[in-house]
């Protein structure tokens, strides 16, 4: 029996030439290191998200700095604003239109909840209407509470096992508690 | 103007244009609500010959999230924090704006270190939105890099307001009748600092820019609006005086100790594309010029009114002092009694004249509070500027407009 040294999640090497490993593990570990985030950038939080890209705190560290504007080459949906009925319809299009496996935060307060907007105009919290994985509460959020948001996506993405739903369109029941219920950042 | 909700309109009209031009040279699309270089929310349909735009219908209300009807809800002093959210680019000169327009109304003067610290705050905001204003115009026609040089830039000015407020981004600074606290004693020496590199900064964007071969191709003589036109439309703010207009609220009505500063109000010539982006350039380097004089001859004394039914009282007065826990009760539950009036009061922000008008039927809370946003009316030059242009124009016209939805659409 060769001996196999642990190297990285769930991947062991075998005397420094072979790496094994799953792949179900490889496939995930791969997707959660380059998400591409699809800007939703309905108001103030975007400004913070475009913080989070430029170089101080620098989402490239996260693999996540290729904003794509194209629904269809995107992967997570940081829905970063006040999101009104008049949008609601749109941002659930764009959802729509992004392919499969795929990701949502609800980045900062209005997103999450309605936040302060208690009003005729505001839905309160997208996920009256989008699957959202991470909650990041904050108005808005500082940049490096969305860093933690997505890191803690990129550990749900880890845990998720995604290489089965590419053969049943329902997703396997996964144990890990990273799967149960809502994830909540605090970001204030 | 057809209905542009109606998406049926959209393809109607499509069809009948594809059955009267069959080499399809003549099409209807449509631009956002989701697209990077409406910077926000904001729908165009625009009808397309060829490559041209000859039709532009813009649709607003992305983001209209009812704040003129939360602002009757709520007494004056709440209000504040909506303040922040309507220019998103610049929450520090909001809060001075609508302080002012509330002390309007209730007939008090601030003291002249209030007005000062005022002062500071409207031209960092004034820095911040047009840095980040010009990094997003310069990133929509090609030049990526000047994004990164604003920001860096931006991020100081967060630091500041960090210092300043507690909060990165949405301040929330001003009171009615003064400020949250008295400046921190280590803001100065970092406002110092901050305004010793940024000319260095400004310098660089400078060089990317100015005489970037591209950038002046993209821009000089796109979107060009005459001064009367302008005027007409009711432009304000940078966009106005790039059109070659001198007029500037804070010397053609000075408010809160302008009238004391010295600088100098830049106007365009031409109008186009490239003005706009000059007249911000050089907005941000009098802005510098203000600041130093800020700094220089900030006046000690006090800083907010001296009258505890508007000013929140001292907390060891309200814990030790019967009638100051009176007034902290007023104040806080039924809010500042404000006489029956209707006021305007515009301020000169980074993006134009933001307005607040005021109908109070005495008490704490406004009857009727109107915002004048000046992206609302800067954007109905839209059509104006673009029929006419390449499609590719329409992100430098939109860039060089620089609006924000967040005060458009209220």
């Amino acid at each position: 029996m060769k001996q196999l040294t642990p190297v990285a999640f769930d991947t062991r090497m075998e005397q420094r030439d072979v790496i094994v490993t799953r792949l179900d593990a490889a496939i995930d570990w791969i997707r959660k290191s380059s998400c591409w985030p699809q800007p939703m950038g309905l108001a103030c939080c975007a400004i913070e998200l475009m913080a989070s890209g430029a170089a101080r705190f620098d989402i490239a560290r996260f693999g996540a700095e290729v904003m794509r504007f194209s629904p269809r080459q995107s992967d997570v949906m940081i829905v970063a604003g006040t999101c009104t009925y008049k949008m609601a319809g749109i941002t659930r299009r764009i959802w729509e239109q992004m392919p499969s496996p795929k990701w949502c935060i609800a980045m900062g307060a209005c997103a999450s909840s309605g936040g302060m907007y208690r009003s005729y105009a505001v839905v309160q919290g997208v996920d009256n209407f989008l699957p959202v994985d991470v909650y990041i509460s904050g108005c808005p959020p500082r940049p490096e509470a969305l860093l933690e948001g997505f890191i803690t996506l990129q550990k749900k993405i880890m845990a998720s096992k995604q290489f089965g739903n590419l053969w049943s369109p329902d997703p396997a029941p996964v144990d890990e508690r990273l799967l149960k219920g809502p994830i909540v950042i605090r970001g204030e | 103007m057809p209905d542009l909700r109606d998406m049926a309109w959209i393809d109607s009209a499509a069809r009948a244009q594809a059955a009267a031009d069959p080499s399809a040279e003549r099409m209807v699309i449509n631009m956002g609500p989701q697209h990077p270089s409406t910077h926000g929310v904001l729908r165009i349909v625009l009808e397309l010959d060829g490559e041209e735009v000859i039709n532009v219908w813009p649709d607003i209300g992305y983001l209209h999230r009812g704040d003129e009807k939360i602002a009757e809800n709520m007494t004056y002093t709440q209000f504040i924090p909506y303040t922040d959210r309507l220019d998103y680019l610049a929450p520090l000169a909001n809060n001075v704006a609508y302080a002012l327009a509330v002390e309007k109304l209730l007939g008090v003067d601030v003291p002249r270190r209030c007005k000062y610290i005022r002062v500071i705050c409207c031209e960092l905001a004034r820095i911040s939105s047009h840095l980040l204003g010009i990094g997003c115009y310069a990133m929509d026609v090609g030049a990526t890099t000047v994004f990164f040089y604003a920001m860096r830039q931006r991020e100081l000015v967060h630091d500041l307001c960090e210092t300043l407020s507690g909060a990165r981004f949405t301040t929330a600074y001003t009171r009615i009748g003064g400020l949250m606290n008295d400046l921190p004693p280590e803001f100065l020496p970092l406002l110092q600092t901050f305004l010793k590199g940024l000319p260095a900064t400004v310098a660089e964007i400078d060089g990317l820019l100015t005489r970037n071969r591209i950038f002046v191709d993209r821009t000089k003589n796109i979107g060009v609006l005459s001064a009367a036109d302008a005027i007409d439309l009711g432009l304000t703010g940078p966009n106005l005086r790039a059109s070659g207009v001198e007029f500037d609220l804070r010397k053609a009505h000075p408010y809160s100790a302008y009238e004391e500063f010295d600088f100098e109000v830049p106007v365009g010539t031409v109008g186009d594309c490239y003005d706009r982006y000059l007249v911000r350039m050089e907005e941000i380097r009098q802005s510098i010029r203000i600041l130093h004089q800020a700094v220089e001859r900030l006046p000690d004394g006090p800083w907010h009114v001296d009258d505890p039914k508007i000013f929140l009282p001292r907390k060891e007065k309200v814990l030790t002092k019967m009638e100051e826990l009176i007034h902290q009760f007023m104040i806080v539950t039924e809010g500042l009694n404000a006489p029956p009036g209707e006021i305007y009061f515009s301020a000169e922000n980074p993006k134009g004249e933001l307005g607040f008008l005021i109908i109070s039927r005495g008490g704490g809370v406004p009857h009727r509070l109107k915002i004048r946003g000046p992206s609302f009316v800067n954007l109905q030059a839209l059509p104006k500027l673009c029929i006419g242009h390449m499609v590719s124009d329409m992100t430098a016209i939109l860039g060089s407009l620089d609006f924000v939805m967040g005060e458009c659409d209220r």
